[in-house]
C-alpha cells in the first residue's frame, strides 16, 4: 500500500532522514521505534507532504506522494495525527473533528464520520463543546486520533501518541489502535514505548540517526540484542 | 439575523435622508459609512490574525485605477470600478501567494504588506505627470451635474444610499464569511498552520481566497471613495497611514464583531472631526497622537474592543436573550 | 586633473552617501542585535524615544538658547520618564503578547511620538539637523552630519560590544542619526527585520544594499523610485530567504 524507496529529507541544510526504504501492506499496522532526533517524526511528515523528501519516492497504489500537495494527500486516504496532539485549542471538540473532514469529498458524510468517532469515543460527545486546549491530555489525544480519523482514511499515521501519558492512559492508548486496527485499518506508529508497540503491530523499523538500522516482526525485534539493552533494559 | 431589529435599524437608516436632510452631517455619515465598509474589507481578513498593512495600497487602486481610467479612457466607472477591483485583487495575489507560499506569516506577514503600501504610495507619487502626485487628483466633472454613467451625483442622499447599500454589503459578505467552511479553514489556520495542512486544508490556497476578496472590497471602497469626493490624494487614500488607520479603527471597535469595524470609524471620523473643528489648523498633528494612544491603550487593555468587550460583558453579566 | 572624474561624480556621490547611510543602518540592526540577542520590534519603542530626546535637546538648545547641559540634562530625565511610563505602561504587559499585537502596539507608540514631536516642535522640525556644513572631497559633496552619525553609529558600536547588557546604547546609536525621513517611519522595522534574517552578514549586506537603493535610485530617478525599489527589494529578500525566516520563527 504504502511504499517508501531510498527517501532523503531535512530541514534547509539539514539533512534527517538518508535512504529510508519501508513497506507497509494494507490491513497491517507497522511500528517505527528509535530514540529522540532519530528521525521519526520526519519521517511522517514526509509521507503526509508537510515537508518534501529531497530524493527518492513515496508511493501510496501508485500515486507519487512526493509530488502531491498535503491536502491531496489527506483525500488520497491518509491521515496523520502529528507529534503531541496539536490540537487547535480554542476551537472546540467538535469543530476540531469538523476541520479533519475538511475535505470537499469528506464534507457530505461529515455526521456519519462523527457518529462513528464519537462511537469509539463515548467521552468526545459528552464534552463536544468544550474548547479542546482545556481538555486532559488523554482527551486531547482522544480528540487528535478522532480528528484524524473524519476523513475516514485508509492509511492512519500515529506520532507518538502514548507521548506524555500516564500509565494507565498509555494502556488505553493502545488498546485503542487495536480497535482501530480491527476495523481493518492500516497504521502505521511512531513509538518511544518500545515494549507496548511491539505488541500492537506486525512488523517494526528501528530507525536511528535517520537511517534504517533493522527490521522485522515484532517477536523477530524483541529478540534483537541492540533493542533489548537500548530500550527494554533487559 | 433571526431577530427583527437589524431590519429596524436598517430601515431606519434607509429613511433618514428623508426626514433629515441637513447637508453636513449628512456627508460626515456618507464618509462614516464608506470608511466603514474599507475598514470591515479589513477585517474579513484581519479578524483571522492575517494582519495586513497593505490595505492602504489596495484603497489607492481603486481610487486611482477608476480616476485614471475616466480622465485618459473615458471609461465609464461602471467599467472602471470593476476594472479596479480587478486590479487591486491581482495585486493582492501577486504580493500574498509568495508570503503564504513560504509561509511568511504574523508580523512578517504585516511588514511585507507594509512595504506594499508604501510602494503603491510611492509610485502613485512618483507618476505624478499623470496622478498629480502628492498634489491630489480630481475625476472629471460629467457636464458639471448628476449622471447614472459617470456615476457622479450632486445629490448627498444619493450618495447616501449608494454608501449605505455597500456597506450593507460588506456586513452580508461578513455574515457569510462567518457561517462558511472557509471560516473554520482560517480558524483553524491561524490556531496551528502544521496541523491545519495535516488535517487537509489546502492553507495557502484558503488564506489566499481570504485575501484576495478582502482586497477587493477594499478596492471598491477607495473606488467609492473617489466617486464620491471627487478627490483624492496619495495621503488620503493610500499608503502606510491608511492601513494603520484601518488597523486602528477595527481594533477600537472590535475586531471580532461584525459591527466592530463601523463602530470603529464611527469613534476615530468623529473624534477626528471634533478635533479639527475646535482646534483647526492647530489640530494637525493632534488626531494621531490620539489614535496613536488609542490603539496601544486598546491593544493592551481591550484587545477584543469596545463591541466585543461589551458582548462578553453582556455575556457575563447575563442579560443575553439567547 | 581629478582621479576621480573618470566616473560620474554624482554617481559616486550617491553611492558615497548610501555607504554611509548603510552603515548606520546596518550598524544599528546588528548593534541592536547583540544587545537584545535577537531584534524585537518592540525595542524600536524605545529607540524612538531616545531619538525624540535627542531632537528636544536640540531643540532647547538651537531655538530656546538653553544651556547645553540644562538641555541635556532636563531631556535625559524626561526621556527617563518616559521610557519607565513606556516600559511599565505598554511593554510589560505585552511581552507575553502575539507579535502581531506587539507590531500594533510599536506601530501605535511611533503614530503617539511622531504627532507628539509634531505638535511640540511644529512641522519645521523635520528639516532640523540637516543644516550641518558640507564637506567637499575629490569633488564631491559629502555632509558632516552624514559622516558624523557614521562615525557615532561606529562608536556606539564599540559601546554596545563593550556593555552586552542591558544599555540603551545600541538604541542610541539612532538618537544622532540626521536622515529624520528615515527615522521616524516603516523603514526601521524593515531594516531591523532585514537585519536578523537568519544571520549578521546577510542583515549587514542588506542595509548597505537598502541604502544604496534608496540613494542611487533617488539620483537617477526620483527619490520616490528609490523607495520603491527599496520597498520591492525587502519584500523580494524576504521571499527569497525563507530559510533564515523559519530559524526566526520556531
Ligand atoms: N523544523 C526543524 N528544523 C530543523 N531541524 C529540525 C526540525 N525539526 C526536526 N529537526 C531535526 O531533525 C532531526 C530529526 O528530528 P525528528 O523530529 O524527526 O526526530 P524524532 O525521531 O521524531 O525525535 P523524538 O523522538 O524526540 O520525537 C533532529 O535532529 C531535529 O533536531
Ligand atoms: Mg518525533
Amino acid at each position: 500500500m504504502l511504499e517508501l524507496r531510498a527517501v532523503c529529507a531535512g530541514y534547509g541544510t539539514f539533512q534527517a532522514l538518508f535512504d529510508v526504504s519501508l513497506d507497509v501492506k494494507a490491513g497491517e499496522a507497522v511500528g517505527v521505534i528509535g530514540p529522540n532526533g532519530a528521525g521519526k517524526t520526519t519521517l511522517m511528515r514526509a509521507i503526509s507532504g508537510l515537508i518534501r523528501p529531497t530524493s527518492g519516492s513515496i508511493r501510496l497504489e501508485g500515486t507519487d506522494l512526493a509530488a502531491t500537495p498535503s491536502h491531496r494527500i489527506v483525500e488520497l486516504g491518509i491521515a496523520h495525527v502529528p507529534e503531541s496532539r496539536r490540537l487547535f485549542p480554542r476551537m472546540t471538540v467538535e469543530d476540531n473533528l469538523r476541520m479533519g473532514g475538511f475535505a470537499p469529498a469528506a464534507r457530505p458524510k461529515f455526521r456519519q464520520q462523527l457518529d462513528v468517532v464519537y462511537e469509539l469515543f463515548p467521552r468526545l460527545r459528552e464534552r463536544h463543546r468544550q474548547l479542546a486546549g482545556s481538555m486532559s491530555g488523554g482527551e486531547q489525544q482522544m480528540c487528535a486520533i478522532g480528528r484524524a480519523l473524519m476523513s475516514a482514511p485508509r492509511l492512519l499515521l500515529l506520532d507518538e501518541p502514548s507521548a506524555g501519558l500516564a500509565p494507565v492512559l498509555v494502556e488505553q492508548v493502545f488498546d485503542l489502535v487495536k480497535r482501530i486496527r480491527a476495523g481493518g485499518l492500516t497504521v502505521l506508529i511512531v513509538e518511544q514505548n518500545v515494549q507496548q508497540v511491539l505488541r500492537v503491530v506486525n512488523r517494526a523499523y528501528l530507525l536511528k540517526a535517520g537511517s534504517i538500522r533493522a527490521t522485522g516482526s515484532a517477536a523477530e525485534l524483541l529478540a534483537t540484542d541492540t533493542i533489548r539493552e537500548a530500550y527494554l533494559g533487559v | 439575523m433571526r431577530r427583527a431589529h437589524p431590519w429596524i435599524g436598517g430601515a431606519a437608516l434607509v429613511a433618514l435622508p428623508f426626514v433629515y436632510r441637513s447637508p453636513y452631517p449628512l456627508h460626515i455619515l456618507v464618509i462614516i459609512l464608506i470608511w466603514s465598509f474599507a475598514y470591515t474589507s479589513w477585517s474579513v481578513m484581519g479578524r483571522f490574525g492575517l494582519v495586513s498593512l497593505g490595505h492602504g495600497g489596495f484603497m489607492g487602486i481603486g481610487a486611482y485605477v477608476t480616476a485614471l481610467a475616466w480622465n485618459y479612457g473615458h471609461v465609464s466607472p461602471w467599467l472602471g470600478v470593476p476594472l479596479a477591483l480587478v486590479a487591486g485583487m491581482v495585486l493582492a495575489a501577486v504580493v500574498a501567494y509568495p508570503c503564504f507560499r513560504f509561509r511568511i506569516t504574523g508580523h512578517y506577514f504585516a511588514l511585507v504588506t507594509l512595504a506594499l503600501s508604501g510602494i503603491v504610495l510611492q509610485v502613485i507619487t512618483a507618476t505624478r505627470d499623470y496622478t498629480g502626485g502628492s498634489l491630489g487628483y480630481t475625476p472629471e466633472r460629467y457636464h458639471g451635474g448628476s449622471s447614472l454613467w459617470a456615476l457622479q451625483f450632486s445629490e448627498k442622499t444619493t450618495w447616501y444610499l449608494i454608501a449605505l447599500a455597500v456597506w450593507a454589503g460588506g456586513l452580508y459578505v461578513w455574515y457569510r464569511v462567518d457561517r462558511s467552511m472557509l471560516r473554520y479553514a482560517l480558524e483553524a489556520i491561524s490556531e496551528d498552520e502544521d496541523a491545519a495542512a495535516a488535517t487537509g486544508i489546502h492553507v495557502t490556497a484558503e488564506k489566499l481566497k481570504i485575501t484576495v476578496l478582502s482586497a477587493g472590497m477594499t478596492a471598491l471602497a477607495g473606488a467609492l471613495y473617489c466617486q464620491y469626493q471627487m478627490f483624492i490624494s496619495p495621503d488620503t487614500v493610500s499608503g502606510i497611514s491608511v492601513s494603520l488607520q484601518m488597523v486602528f479603527a477595527v481594533v477600537v471597535g472590535g475586531i471580532y464583531v461584525s459591527l466592530g469595524p463601523t463602530i470603529g470609524a464611527v469613534i476615530t471620523i468623529l473624534l477626528a472631526e471634533v478635533l479639527r473643528i475646535s482646534f483647526g489648523t492647530r489640530a494637525v498633528g493632534w488626531d494621531n497622537l490620539v489614535y496613536g494612544v488609542l490603539l496601544v491603550l486598546f491593544i493592551v487593555f481591550l484587545p477584543k474592543g469596545i463591541v466585543g468587550s461589551l458582548l462578553d460583558l453582556r455575556r457575563r453579566v447575563g442579560w443575553s436573550s439567547s | 586633473m581629478n582621479p576621480l572624474a573618470v566616473f560620474d561624480i554624482f554617481l559616486l556621490e550617491a553611492l558615497l552617501s548610501g555607504v554611509l547611510l548603510g552603515g548606520v543602518l546596518a550598524l544599528l540592526s546588528l548593534g541592536l542585535n547583540l544587545v537584545f540577542g535577537v531584534i524585537d520590534v518592540v525595542w524600536i519603542c524605545y529607540a524612538e524615544l531616545i531619538m525624540l530626546g535627542m531632537y528636544g535637546m536640540y531643540y532647547l538648545y538651537t531655538v530656546y538658547h538653553a544651556p547645553i547641559w540644562v538641555a541635556a540634562v532636563a531631556c535625559i530625565v524626561s526621556v527617563g520618564i518616559l521610557g519607565v511610563l513606556l516600559h511599565v505602561l505598554v511593554i510589560a504587559p505585552l511581552l507575553g503578547a502575539a507579535p502581531i499585537n506587539q507590531l500594533l502596539a510599536t506601530g501605535g507608540v511611533l503614530f503617539f511620538l511622531q504627532s507628539a514631536a509634531t505638535v511640540l516642535f511644529g512641522i519645521e522640525f523635520k528639516n532640523l539637523g540637516l543644516r550641518l556644513p558640507v564637506l567637499k572631497v575629490g569633488g564631491m559633496f559629502v555632509s558632516y552630519s552624514r559622516l558624523l552619525a557614521f562615525a557615532a553609529a561606529l562608536i556606539g558600536m564599540v559601546l554596545v560590544y563593550l556593555w552586552l547588557t542591558r544599555t540603551y546604547t545600541g538604541t542610541a546609536i539612532r538618537a544622532i542619526h540626521p536622515f529624520v525621513g528615515l527615522s521616524f517611519g516603516p523603514i526601521t522595522f524593515l531594516i531591523c527585520v532585514l537585519g536578523s534574517l537568519g544571520n549578521f552578514v546577510g542583515g549587514f549586506v542588506a542595509a548597505f544594499v537598502f541604502a544604496e537603493i534608496i540613494s542611487v535610485g533617488g539620483l537617477y530617478l526620483d527619490l520616490e523610485w528609490g523607495y520603491v525599489f527599496a520597498f520591492a527589494f525587502f519584500i523580494v529578500m524576504m521571499f527569497i530567504r525563507p530559510q533564515g525566516l523559519m530559524a526566526r520563527r520556531s
